[in-house]
Formats: C-alpha cells, sequence, structure tokens
C-alpha cells in the first residue's frame, strides 16, 4: 500500500504545516518588537518605571516567541531544496539571491543584537541597549521585507526569462525586488503583524484589569493597543482593500475564488455567503448584494468581473479554502476596526479602562489576529494554486526526486516535534502573563540568579539597573 | 573580470566552517551537558552559550541560504539526497533551540528540557556527521536531480563520522567551558577535553586513512610528488596541535586549548577541502556546473562584500560585550 503513497500531496501538506506554524511567531515579534522600542524609548523619555515594568514582561515572551520562530524558520530554510528541489533549481537564479540578502541584512542582526537586548542588560549602557532593541526591531522588519519580496515575485513574477535549458534568469532586478503584488503585501503583512501584536498586549491588560491586577501596567498595554486598534485596523481594511485591487489587476483567477464568482458578468453582485461548489461550478445558498463586486473592483456598476469559468479547471485554484479564509480574514478585521470605535467612545466616556464586558470582549479577541494572518496566507497561497511561480511553473512539477514514505515519516515527525515544543512554548508564555509584570528589579537573562549572568561589570554601578 | 563562482565557493566554504565551529561549540556543550557535577554547573554552561547560540546558527542558514543562492543545483540535488538526515537534523536543532528559553521558565519539568538539549544537540551533531560521511562518499546524479536510494545516506562510514563529529564537538565544547567557567566546572570541563581528545586524534586519523583508500583520486592527489611536499604540513600542524593541547590541558591554561582545538577543526577543514575539490557534489557536479547564473551571483556579492564585513564586526563585539567567566554566584 505505501508505494502509492503520493510525495506531491504529503510535501504539499508539510509545506503548509511547517510554514503556517512558522508564521505565528513573526506575525507577533514583528509587532512585539516595534512596540518594545516605543516602550523603551518611553521609559527613557519619562524615566517612569512602569513603562520598564511593562519592558520586561513582555521581553521575556519576546524571548520565547523568537526562540519558537528562529527554530521553525531554520526549517523552512531548508525546506526548499529537501522538498521542492525542481523549483530551487528552476528558480534558485531568482529566489536564491532574495534569501541570501535576508540572511545577511536580517537574520545576524536580528540573532546577534537579540543577545545584547535580553543579556546584555549589566553591560552596556541604557543608549547601547536601546540602541540593540531598535536594531533587532528593524532586523525583523528588513526580514520582512526579503522574505515577501521572494513571495510577492512569486505571486507577480516579472524581470526575468526563461532559457533553452527551462531555468529562469533575472534581467532586472529592480523588478524582482519589486514586483507589483510587493508593495501592498509588505504593507498589509505589517500592519497584520502590528495588529496581532496590539490585540494579545490589549487582552492581557484586559485581563489584568478584570482581576484587579497590576493596575498600572495594565492600563498601558490597554492603552496602547487601543490606539492601534483606534487608527490602525480601519488603515488597514483600506490596505487590504487596495491589496484586493492589485490581486485583481494581476491574479483575476484568485479574486473570483474569493468572491465565488463562476460566470463572467457586468455588474457582478458581492457574495456575504455562501457554499462554493467546485464540482458542479455554482455558489449554493449565496448571499449578495448585487452590482457590489463590480463596484468594489472596478469602480463600476456596471464593470466586468470574469468569472471561474473564465480559466479552464486546471487552472483554478481550490475554490472553498480561499472563499472561507477570505472571509475569515475580513471578518476579524471589521472586528478589530470595530473594537477600535468601541474603545474610542468608552475613551471618550472616560470608561475603557472599567467597562466589564469590554475588557471581556478584548480577551476574546486575543487570537484574532493570528487567524486573520493564518487566514490571509492562506487566500493568498491557496489562491495562487495550481501554481508555486504563477503562470510559470506549476507546483506538482516543483517537487523533488523524493518518495511517498521518507516525506509521510517526516510529516508524521513534525507535526508531533511541533505539537509538543510549541504546546509547550505556549504553555509557559502562559505561565509568564499569569507570574505578570515584577516591580521588583529581577532581570532577563539573569535566570533567576541574583547577579547577572556573566562576571566583569563593565557599566559603572549608578547605570547598572536596567531593563 | 571576477571568477565569481571561485569567489562564491570560497565565501561558502568559509561560511560553513565559521557555523561548524560556531555551533561546534554550544553543541558541544549540549552533548556533555548532563555529565556536568551539578545543576549549577549546567546552569553557567547555558549562561555560556544563551547569548550566542541563535547567532551561531544563523551561519548554517548562511550555509543553506547561500548554497541556494549561489549553486542552486547542488542544493537542488544535496537536500533531497540528504533528506532525513537534514530533517532530523533540523528537528534536533528545534529540541535544543528551545531548551534555552524553557528550561529556565520550568520548575518541575526542568529535567524535560535539560534531556530535550541534551539529546536535540546529540542528534543534530550526529545527523551532521552522517551527512558528511554520505557526502564524502559521493552522491548518486542523473541529469539534473538526485537519483541515488532514499537511504543511500545511511552506511557504517556515515555512521563512524557521526560519532566522530560528536566528539569533535565535544571537544569543542569542553574548551569553550574551560574558558569560560570557572571553578568545579572548569575543572570538569578540563578533566571532558582530556577523555575526548584522544577520541577526537582517532578518529581523525581513521577519516584521514580512509578518504584516501576510498577515492583513487584523493589517494593520487596526497599521495604523489610533489603535492605530497605541499601537503604534508596539514597533518604535521595537526599533530602539533594535539601535542600542545594535551600539554596545556596537563598544565591547566584555560584559553589556548579552545584555539588549538579550533586549529584541529581548521586542518581538518581544509584537508577536507582539499580532497574533494572541485566537486560540490562529489563526485557529479562541479563547483562551476552548479554557479548559478553570473548575474544572480552578481547581485548578491555586491551586498556580501559590503554588509559580510558589517556583520562579523558586531558578531565580534557582541562576543566582546559578554566576555569573560560567566558566574560563579550560587555555589554557597
Amino acid at each position: 500500500m505505501f508505494e502509492n503513497l503520493d510525495p506531491v500531496v504529503f510535501s504539499r501538506i508539510q509545506f503548509a504545516f511547517v510554514i503556517s506554524f512558522h508564521i505565528f511567531f513573526p506575525a507577533f515579534t514583528i509587532g512585539l518588537a516595534s512596540w518594545l522600542a516605543v516602550l523603551e524609548c518611553m521609559w527613557l523619555a519619562t524615566g517612569r518605571p512602569v513603562y520598564a515594568v511593562v519592558y520586561r514582561m513582555w521581553v521575556k515572551i519576546f524571548a520565547v516567541t523568537f526562540g519558537m520562530g528562529v527554530v521553525s524558520g531554520v526549517v523552512m530554510s531548508f525546506q526548499f531544496g529537501t522538498n521542492w528541489a525542481a523549483f530551487a533549481d528552476k528558480a534558485g537564479n531568482i529566489l536564491g539571491p532574495l534569501l541570501g540578502y535576508e540572511v545577511l541584512t536580517a537574520f545576524f542582526l536580528e540573532a546577534t543584537f537579540l543577545g545584547v537586548m535580553l543579556f546584555g542588560w549589566n553591560r552596556v549602557n541604557r543608549g547601547v541597549h536601546f540602541a540593540a532593541t531598535i536594531i533587532v526591531t528593524l532586523g525583523t522588519l528588513i526580514s520582512a521585507f526579503w522574505i515577501l519580496s521572494a513571495n510577492s515575485w512569486m505571486q507577480t513574477p516579472q524581470g526575468f526569462m526563461v532559457a533553452k535549458n527551462g531555468l529562469l534568469y533575472p534581467t532586472n532586478w529592480l523588478q524582482i525586488v519589486f514586483s507589483p503584488s510587493f508593495p501592498y503585501r509588505f504593507v498589509h503583512m505589517i500592519t497584520g503583524a502590528y495588529l496581532t501584536t496590539a490585540f494579545v498586549a490589549g487582552g492581557i491588560g484586559a485581563f489584568y484589569l478584570r482581576r484587579d491586577r497590576h493596575i498600572k501596567e495594565a492600563r498601558v498595554m490597554m492603552g496602547m493597543a487601543m490606539i492601534m486598534a483606534i487608527f490602525v485596523a480601519p488603515l488597514q481594511l483600506l490596505a487590504g482593500d487596495v491589496h484586493g485591487l492589485n490581486t485583481f489587476a494581476h491574479q483575476p483567477v484568485k479574486v473570483a475564488a474569493i468572491e465565488g464568482l463562476w460566470e463572467t458578468q457586468h455588474g457582478a453582485p458581492l457574495t456575504l455567503f455562501g457554499w462554493p461548489d467546485q464540482k458542479e461550478e455554482t455558489t449554493k445558498f449565496a448571499v449578495e448584494i448585487p452590482r457590489l463586486s463590480s463596484l468594489i473592483l472596478t469602480h463600476d456598476f456596471n464593470g466586468e468581473v470574469r468569472g471561474l469559468k473564465a480559466w479552464p479547471r486546471d487552472e483554478r485554484p481550490p475554490v472553498p479554502w480561499v472563499f472561507f479564509a477570505f472571509r475569515v480574514m475580513v471578518g476579524i478585521g471589521a472586528l478589530m476596526a470595530l473594537t477600535g470605535l468601541t474603545a474610542l467612545v468608552l475613551y471618550l466616556k472616560k470608561r475603557l479602562f472599567d467597562t466589564r464586558w469590554f475588557q471581556k470582549w478584548c480577551i476574546a479577541m486575543i487570537p484574532a489576529g493570528f487567524a486573520a494572518v493564518l487566514a490571509g496566507w492562506i487566500v493568498t497561497e491557496v489562491g495562487r494554486q495550481p501554481y508555486i511561480i504563477q503562470g510559470v511553473m506549476r507546483t506538482a512539477d516543483a517537487l523533488s526526486p523524493v518518495n511517498g514514505i521518507p516525506v509521510a515519516i517526516s510529516l508524521g515527525a513534525f507535526v508531533l516535534t511541533y505539537g509538543v515544543v510549541f504546546g509547550a512554548g505556549i504553555f509557559y508564555i502562559i505561565k509568564l502573563i499569569r507570574i505578570g509584570p515584577e516591580a521588583e528589579a529581577d532581570v532577563y537573562g539573569s535566570h533567576g540568579v541574583k547577579k547577572p549572568a556573566l562576571l566583569t561589570p563593565t557599566v559603572s554601578k549608578d547605570e547598572g539597573q536596567h531593563v | 573580470m571576477f571568477d565569481l563562482p571561485l569567489i562564491w565557493f570560497a565565501l561558502l566554504f568559509t561560511a560553513l566552517f565559521l557555523y561548524v565551529l560556531l555551533d561546534g561549540f554550544d553543541l558541544g556543550v549540549g552533548i556533555l551537558f548532563p555529565f556536568a557535577p551539578s545543576d549549577e554547573c549546567r546552569d553557567r554552561m547555558m549562561n555560556s552559550i544563551a547569548p550566542f547560540w541563535d547567532g551561531n546558527e544563523t551561519w548554517l542558514v548562511l550555509s543553506g541560504g547561500g548554497l541556494f543562492a549561489a549553486f542552486p543545483l547542488a542544493y537542488a540535488i544535496l537536500m533531497p539526497a540528504f533528506y532525513m538526515p537534514v530533517i532530523l537534523m533540523l528537528l534536533g536543532l528545534i529540541f535544543r533551540g528551545v531548551a534555552f528559553e524553557f528550561r529556565f521558565k520550568a520548575v518541575k519539568s526542568r529535567f524535560i528540557w535539560d534531556y530535550s538539549f541534551h539529546f536535540g544537540s546529540i542528534v543534530a551533531a550526529f545527523m551532521q556527521g552522517m551527512i558528511l560521511g554520505a557526502y564524502v562518499r559521493g552522491v548518486q546524479v542523473e541529469g539534473r536531480s538526485f537519483a541515488g536510494h532514499p537511504f543511500d545516506w545511511l552506511s557504517a562510514y556515515s555512521f563512524m563520522t557521526g560519532v566522530a563529529l560528536l566528539f569533535g564537538y565535544a571537544l569543542l565544547g569542553a574548551t569553550w567551558l574551560m574558558m569560560k567557567t570557572d571553578g568545579i566546572t572548569r575543572d570538569w570541563a578540563r578533566k571532558c577535553a582530556s577523555y575526548v581528545l584522544g577520541y577526537v586524534g582517532v578518529f581523525l586519523a581513521i577519516v584521514s586513512i580512509s578518504m584516501p583508500i576510498m577515492n583513487d583520486r584523493v589517494r593520487h592527489l596526497w599521495f604523489s610528488l610533489p603535492d605530497f611536499y605541499y601537503l604534508l604540513p596539514i597533518p604535521l600542524v595537526t599533530a602539533a596541535f594535539f601535542v600542545l593541547i594535551w600539554r596545556d590541558l596537563q598544565k591547566g591554561a584555560e584559553y589556548r586549548p579552545f584555539f588549538l582545538s579550533v586549529g584541529i577543526f581548521l586542518m581538518g577543514y581544509i584537508g577536507w577541502g582539499i580532497s574533494l575539490w572541485p566537486w560540490l557534489v562529489p563526485f557529479a557536479v562541479t563547483f562551476r556546473q552548479a554557479a548559478a547564473a553570473a548575474s544572480s551571483q552578481s547581485f548578491l556579492l555586491a551586498g556580501t562584500l559590503v554588509i559580510l564585513p558589517v556583520i562579523i564586526a558586531y558578531v565580534a563585539w557582541c562576543y566582546y560585550v559578554f566576555r569573560g567567566k560567566v558566574s560563579e554566584e550560587g555555589y554557597y
């Protein structure tokens, strides 16, 4: 029976699994790094200890999350070769340098200065420590820049030619790095990461307020998070909309799958909900708003929107995945904006920090950002299928010369390992949250030791107390 | 104008060595971990590498990513050829990587993460050694892809090189600890170093003898005149390093043994590189055949020439910031 195991199917599941797991960590650390930089900046500027206390609590969570992001990220850098060797061979000339730049400009920066950020509190002065936090933050953003550039090129490839031997050769690096979907994807993802972090921080703040614990610190967490919800959540809806228009221009079949639209129409309706049936080529039980889809996508009530039937069956993505994931993402986005609006109203009524039901709501919203980020990636990645490089290479042709059994085994091993290891990670993060911010000068990196982890103090006594 | 494939070959050769060296000592600490005399020792051991391990592992990502960028064909052949050991190595690295954070958060379950750190390090190191052994025996290639069996990498020889690398990393780890700790941790590390040093010598000798025996070309390279005389310094210097480490360990020197261990690794690495030149996928694809498009290699090289010195500078600064011995506080 094992001869029939299809390495393509297992490789796809494996890649989907390891990358879905991985994206949770960067989605959180990108936002968290920026927030920590803001907190440290506020602490240095105002001298109010509350910011240092909040920093100290969240830098521990950052360290755990970052560690998990690193180890799951190392896996990613080998997946292209182990499972998608034909793709690595064909597209290596183009994607290789982009990933190479990610390692050189971001990974070393993050990894090295993270050490200073976590363990350097008694060994460098405040300015240098703040610089380390800023550099780690920059590292997360630069890393996102390159990896999203690579991904965007796979969505909207340009600046290359196909040689006689079938390999792709770069012709214009500027076009490759800045492919048409890249700026939109970058803004959308970074904003998504910021909102993810904001809703975690806000939810934890609300949790403390509800329990009447750590009031001062909790207000900082929730207050800053709600600023993000008020101002950034609506912007994200806008950014997503613009990104969608870009997709409509470059990957119209993805948009047709998002809309669950099968027939090409002038004045296409917007399907709020329904049940897309790939076999029967129809969306059942559709709840529609007439002409709205045309209006959004073409800015004309009678604009033409191509339906899925405009493409042959083997050129269409798996519609239900794209269709439902999109609705999850947009639904959560709307709830986030609504949270921001509610926060604004409560703030004006001076009830932001003591409205019990709103605290409950914020706690419920803690996982929202993660769900939205994952759903968004499902939309964009599944929506590109059956291609691995849109219009250039099919996923089925990208596989390594491996057979099904080793891939099935490795998939099982990944599921087991990630389940145990990252389950434990979440457990320890929850533990850190339960402990909460601590006012006394227990410092990260001391690891329970009352003195710094390394001898040879290099900073004078009055500088010693540090975040 | 520039010989791009050669430059990239040299850069990757260097990056991989830096990985072996830097992650070598922290994997070595993991290999020795449960044998330390006390929990306090283990805390010190962990603290001695905690600020560095993440950066050290980045050299592996650079080696993998650099291979993909500069020699995509070699990447596309080698990764499927070593599918299982690469995956196992990655899983090992996961278990040891998360242990750094988890063991200090855990109380009752700390022993789980101690073992996760230990066995993760062993699996990662052992798999790297097995890949090395399978690599020098050659990879079957047809057209542009791996054409061998999924278990080609598994052999008595690769098992031996796996064990050999475990001892090699243990030596790096032990001499690192001699340098970064004091008191009973340092004394114990010195005993460990003395113990593994002999094994490292034996395994290095076996590998050095077996490679010319297995491969005519390698034999011809090392044992024909006048190459024999040009290459003779490599084994001689290696032997001298062994003698010096042995004497340092007897005398109780704390810093030099680490750098001498690095020297041993460097000599072995150079010998290995010379033997396999110019193959990138032995003995099927040379580094020139595997080279990416010139425009890809030059695009990445332009940035690398600027960024790599900066990276080396700030990594060195990071080691400078965390210089000195790990605190003995706790020995009360």
